[in-house]
């Protein structure tokens, strides 16, 4: 008998000996798929409500269209950008340099980035906080551990409580970035997973610090950011995200693997097109800046072409990228 | 199974007349012997696939952890990084630091494996006294009635998904602890341990209860019989002789509590602090796994680290399982005996 368990052991152990014979295989789809066949968009799961109102009006638009969007996180996506198994990858973070590697590697082509909206992020205290403007320096003291006590800030003398987004979450990692300039969240930051969880747990914390996606709840009240001490404090609003004056805003993305084309460039063009960026306004994102590279005019100067010309679509993001810096 | 019984391969006609026919007897026998084998086989094939995808899933975990072990990402984290702790900028002292997603990760494993164990041994501290009195309650005292309704109720208990019991902690326990302590910290080690500990109570209670109930009637009677109160008699004689068996529903419940995620990942706060404060923030092992396993680049550093901590908890909770399942079969067997 335990010459038998050995023996299946073995042949279990045979099953798996191969680690590189069961690996994805990458499966490309030889360039670009047809027009009119399917899409996929797959990640963040910031943009899965966008994507799939995008989607939906997109497969309305024409018959024919078929568009899927999964969520998963901005990881998962990419990694299935990588693993040639979608063909855009949405994320609410840049492409990291190893990802661009991988893209590289795997798939013979440079990864595109398209900017499809913009996202504000909000900082929130409870209701009866006498808290009301922070300055990104001050937010950078309190999230790194240095800021530990209200008193510090005109408020009560009490412990300040950090919650935040978990580190897999788009939101961390750009919250990380613009606001801790790259350093370590303090240990002592909750992590809860979702923006409704952070808010729910500061609406029930009197000490409490949260931040998300703009929210709005009884509870909570919304910190206006000043991009330091001696600038205006400005509120998240609509009109201050778009225009670049609210210090916490950051694109959201999506990714294909080299130029989009097809079906995937139609779908890409159909988000930045009046109708798509209106549906982003809907669901709570921010539309693009007017003039930001985006194809708005081209579409609406030749609605049914949006499949025939390449040279339309001029790689908003990397457009958008260049806006932004002087 | 080869013994067919004497009056196999006669038929029985109609008129009641019996023939037998030894041709056919022959057949029938070699039928039936070939029906057992095959099902024979059949069981053992499902016994051991089960067997297999346990062994294949390790396997799975383990193969994904080990580019970290044979030092691939050197660079970024190896064995040594992740266990002692590490001096992070000039001059500043050396910390255990859990901060996977940072310009430079730091892995350090111990705020993760002290959160864990923190909140399982709270949720022991919790669940095992009400678990155990319960136990002895409905072992020792309830009438057949009341334990017939109460048994049924607490293992009940084992039914509510870990889900609806972390939301609850989330949004009922922790607000109330809150309020009667004064927690710092809303979401907390005592408020997961809390709720942890309601997800063990039915296991600590099942296990033991059928310890105490195992414990032959002859103890029972000749402690009485020497005049001792039925309380008594619980606490001195049927509890010490039910002991092993209670030992391991302790065990089946810290394995239990190891592995136990939703629950934790919602009431715990998630913040990776090294404190043995258990009003502070907790992050445990499998509430890391599900929280970061999303966005991770797959096939790097931090996916290594993840099955890393992956194959450690499947090994600690294989072995507590494994060591609480013997126990309970030996007590069986030793009851089985004395009685």
């Amino acid at each position: 008998m335990r010459a038998r368990i050995l023996l299946l052991l073995v042949g279990v152990l045979s099953l798996t000996a191969c680690p590189t014979c069961a690996r994805r295989a990458p499966r490309d789809e030889g360039g670009a798929p047809a027009p009119g066949s399917s899409v996929t968009v797959k990640g963040s799961d910031t943009l899965v409500l966008l994507g799939q109102r995008l989607a939906e009006a997109y497969m309305a638009s024409a018959p024919g269209r078929v568009v899927q969007v999964t969520g998963g996180g901005s990881g998962t996506g990419i990694a299935a950008l990588i693993n040639g198994t979608t063909d855009i990858a949405s994320a609410s973070r840049a492409l990291k340099d190893e990802e661009r590697v991988q893209i590289e590697a795997r798939r013979g082509v440079a990864p595109v980035e398209t900017t499809v909206a913009l996202d504000g992020i909000a900082v929130f205290v409870h209701r009866e906080s006498p808290v009301t403007a922070l300055s990104l320096p001050q937010l950078k003291a309190i999230y790194t551990g240095k800021l530990t006590r209200w008193s510090e800030l005109g408020g009560p003398d009490a412990p300040i409580v950090l919650y935040g987004r978990e580190n897999n979450s788009g939101t961390y990692a750009y919250f990380k970035e613009r606001v801790l300039e790259e350093e370590d969240f303090a240990p002592e930051t909750q992590t809860l997973p979702g923006t409704a969880a952070v808010v729910n747990a500061v609406t029930r914390d009197r000490n409490a610090i949260g931040y998300g996606g703009i929210a709005y709840d009884s509870g909570i009240r919304i910190v206006a950011v000043r991009e330091d001490a001696g600038a205006e404090a400005v509120a998240p609003t609509e009109d201050a995200v778009v225009h670049g004056r609210y210090p916490i805003s950051r694109p959201l993305f999506m990714y294909t693997a080299g130029p989009p084309r097809g079906a995937v460039k139609a779908f890409l063009d159909f988000a930045l097109s009046p109708e798509g960026q209106a549906l982003a306004s809907k669901v709570g994102y921010y539309p693009l800046p007017v003039g930001a590279g985006r194809v708005d005019e081209a579409a609406d100067a030749n609605p049914e072409a949006d499949t025939a010309q390449p040279p339309l679509l001029e790689q908003p993001g990397e457009a958008d990228a260049e806006a932004e810096l002087p | 199974m080869d013994e067919l019984p004497p009056d196999a391969g006669r038929d029985v006609t109609r008129t009641g007349r019996i023939t037998a026919d030894p041709a056919r007897l022959e057949a029938r026998r070699v039928r039936r012997r070939r029906m057992d084998l095959l099902a024979k086989a059949v069981i053992t094939v499902i016994a051991f696939v089960a067997i297999a995808a346990v062994a294949l899933i390790f396997l799975f975990v383990a193969r994904e952890a080990l580019p970290l072990v044979f030092g691939q990402f050197r660079d970024e984290v190896t064995l040594g990084s992740m266990i002692l702790p590490q001096a992070w900028r000039e001059g500043a002292g050396a910390i255990f630091s859990w901060q996977p997603v940072s310009t430079v990760p730091k892995y350090s494993l111990a705020p993760l494996v002290v959160g864990t164990l923190k909140v399982t041994v709270i949720a022991l501290v919790f669940a095992v006294p009400l678990a155990v009195g319960a136990a002895v309650f409905s072992a020792e005292f309830a009438s057949r009635r009341t334990r017939e309704i109460i048994k049924p109720a607490i293992e009940m208990l084992a039914g509510v998904p870990s889900v609806v019991l972390g939301f609850f902690a989330l949004i009922v326990l922790a607000s109330l602890l809150q309020n009667l302590f004064g927690f710092t910290y809303r979401l907390n080690g005592i408020v997961a341990g809390i709720a942890l500990g309601l997800a063990l109570i039915p296991v600590v209670y099942t296990v033991s209860e059928d310890a105490l109930i195992a414990v032959p009637r002859s103890y029972r009677e000749a402690s009485l019989a020497l005049g001792a109160s039925r309380a008594r008699t619980a606490w001195s004689v049927i509890v010490p002789a039910a002991a092993p068996g209670i030992f391991a529903a302790v065990v089946l419940g810290f394995g239990r509590a190891m592995g136990e995620t939703m629950i934790v990942l919602m009431a715990s706060g998630n913040a990776a602090v090294l404190s043995l404060d258990p009003t502070s923030s907790v992050r445990t092992i499998p509430a890391t796994i599900a929280a970061e396993m999303g966005e991770v680049v797959v096939g790097g550093a931090h996916w290594s680290v993840l099955f890393l901590l992956g194959t450690l908890l499947f090994l600690v909770t294989l072995t507590f399982n494994t060591l609480g399942a013997r126990y309970v079969a030996r007590m069986r067997r030793k009851m089985g005996e004395r009685s």
